[in-house]
């Protein structure tokens, strides 16, 4: 690992100014960053430590119903608040269907969303990346791309973006408020990722020193808490990353659908809210005819990017069985394996 | 600044030069404490066998930069027996077999004792499994793992933070 100046600010301000210098990261958990410096792929100059930085580890209930998660809350403490559980299922169920209990316990709210392109050419110094040196080309374009973007990828990059919790945040449509030195400023997490393109080496919103301070979940995101799941389909039943997972949010009423929320993982550089499909199911009873409509229809741009056409019929499929299950209700305990196609829940139905 | 990091290790509170930022909390433990005990497997947060319990939460220590956890509370395998008294966790290690060559074993009692103490599991085994899925075993003992969490679980206030500490 290369060395570099470790500085520690005490306020958001000083952060933002210490992070503007050329080669600064910021430093939270470091679960991500950390794997990254070691394997060499990332080499800072300066690590500004935002861990010590008061204020910013509260998940706080606005006066207008929404919910204010600060960036340094730690996943496992989000997923296992009571009253944050229970309000937004769907993103709970997501978190603890990623990582480990170990990182869940240190990553934080805002390293989650900063986590780096899932693509094993992209974590190999030695392989030609578009990410860590524009212009050298794309070794997984040729090499082991099983689990790469089905959606959005361009020929400069076809990795995926790793999280779970954000898919479920975006389905939601959570926004991140942001700081700066010029000031705070908030955009929509579905607008925070970029898509490759021809620059794949910038792949946030961010500008140069600025930081996540917080994610917000709207009031409306609460409307969907008795349909609410998250499924992910990985090559083993824990501790792996998406193969394709899928959130999936109802409101329904009366047997019919009255509003739905659907967003990928796992397909794409950034989680992917499928709009066209939430339209189709309004006004749909139910059941599993629309979902499969609903299923074709988010994945009718998708394209394999490799040796991996499989994941577009495995994400219709993941898209309805998730639709399934949210129509089916939210589980009053989270289940066992959260987000798993193993997981036992009586009383539902299983297969779209 | 200064590179130095206050900690309380098993108990005891000190303060440590650090001569190098890049130093994680595994390798102050292992390189300047002589607190072997937590294992570099991967070093990558992937094998759990450097699992400790900080501020009471397990965590990866490969992955923790020592200066970052200034004030931290740290507890290692080296601190959880009293005397030639065992911790609960580790009596039923090793009455159920929960390990072969013992390598992960100190990571997996750090975990197994975080795991009782954040009190999501219960006595659910599919629940345990999942909990400890940061933790591998090459030589798969799982199943005696599994049987050791479980019962400990059973066994109201074994585990606590203070009988621990």
């Amino acid at each position: 690992m290369k060395n570099f100046e470790y500085v520690r600010p005490t306020t958001v301000r000083e952060a933002a100014s210490a992070a503007t210098k050329p080669g600064a990261i910021y430093l939270a958990a470091g679960t991500n960053l950390l794997d990254l410096m070691k394997a060499g792929v990332t080499k800072p100059n300066r690590l500004v430590d935002i861990t010590h930085l008061p204020g910013l580890d509260q998940i706080e209930d606005l006066a207008d119903g929404s919910v204010r998660i600060g960036a340094l809350v730690r996943n496992a403490d989000l997923a296992h608040d009571r009253n944050f559980a229970r309000r937004f299922p769907a993103v709970a169920e997501a978190l603890l269907s990623g990582a480990s209990a170990q990182l869940r316990n240190a990553a934080t709210v805002g390293g989650n969303l900063l986590q780096r392109a899932r693509c094993a050419y992209f974590y190999d110094p030695a392989s030609a990346c578009n990410k860590h040196n524009p212009g050298s080309g794309c070794d997984a374009r040729g090499g082991d791309n099983r689990l790469h973007a089905i959606l959005g990828w361009s020929a400069s990059c076809i990795a995926t973006h790793p999280s779970d919790f954000c898919v479920a945040l975006v389905a939601l449509d959570a926004v991140v408020e942001i700081e700066g030195k010029t000031g705070r400023r908030e955009i929509p997490l579905e607008a925070f990722h970029r898509l490759p393109g021809d620059t794949p080496d910038c792949e946030t919103v961010l500008e140069r020193g600025e930081m996540i301070v917080g994610v917000r979940l709207p009031v409306e995101a609460a409307l969907f808490a008795a349909h609410a799941r998250y499924l992910k389909v990985r090559d083993r039943t824990s501790y792996a990353f998406a193969i394709v997972s899928a959130a999936a949010a109802l409101r329904i009423e009366e047997g019919v659908i009255a509003q739905a929320r659907i967003a990928m993982g796992g397909v794409a550089l950034k989680p992917w809210r499928a709009r066209e499909a939430e339209q189709i199911l309004i006004g749909a009873e139910a059941n599993t005819a629309p979902f499969a409509s609903a299923a074709t229809a988010a994945l009718a741009s998708a394209k394999p990017s490799g040796d991996n056409a499989f994941k577009i019929e495995l994400a219709r499929r993941v898209v309805a069985r998730a639709l399934a299950l949210a129509a089916g209700g939210t589980p009053e305990r989270m289940p066992a394996l959260p987000g798993s196609p193993f997981a036992a829940v009586s009383g539902i139905l299983t297969h779209a | 600044m200064s590179l130095s990091t206050t900690l309380t290790i098993n108990g005891v509170t000190r303060t440590i030069e650090l001569d190098d930022p890049r130093v994680t909390l595994l390798d102050l433990l292992r390189e300047q404490l002589d607190l072997t005990g937590a294992k570099k497997g991967c070093d990558r947060g992937q094998c759990g066998a450097c699992t400790i319990i900080v501020d009471g939460r397990r965590i990866n220590s490969c992955l923790a930069l020592a200066v970052s956890y200034d004030g931290a509370d740290v507890l290692t395998i080296e601190g959880v027996a009293q005397g030639n008294l065992l911790h609960p966790v580790q009596e039923a290690f090793i009455k159920h077999d929960g390990l072969q060559c013992g390598f992960c074993t100190p990571g997996q009692i750090m975990s197994a004792i975080g795991l009782i103490q954040e009190g999501q599991a219960g006595d659910d085994p599919e629940r345990v499994r999942e909990a400890m899925s940061g933790n591998l075993c090459r030589c798969g003992a799982y199943p005696g793992i599994t049987e050791a969490v479980l019962e400990v679980q059973k066994t109201p206030g074994t585990a606590s933070r203070k009988e621990v500490a």
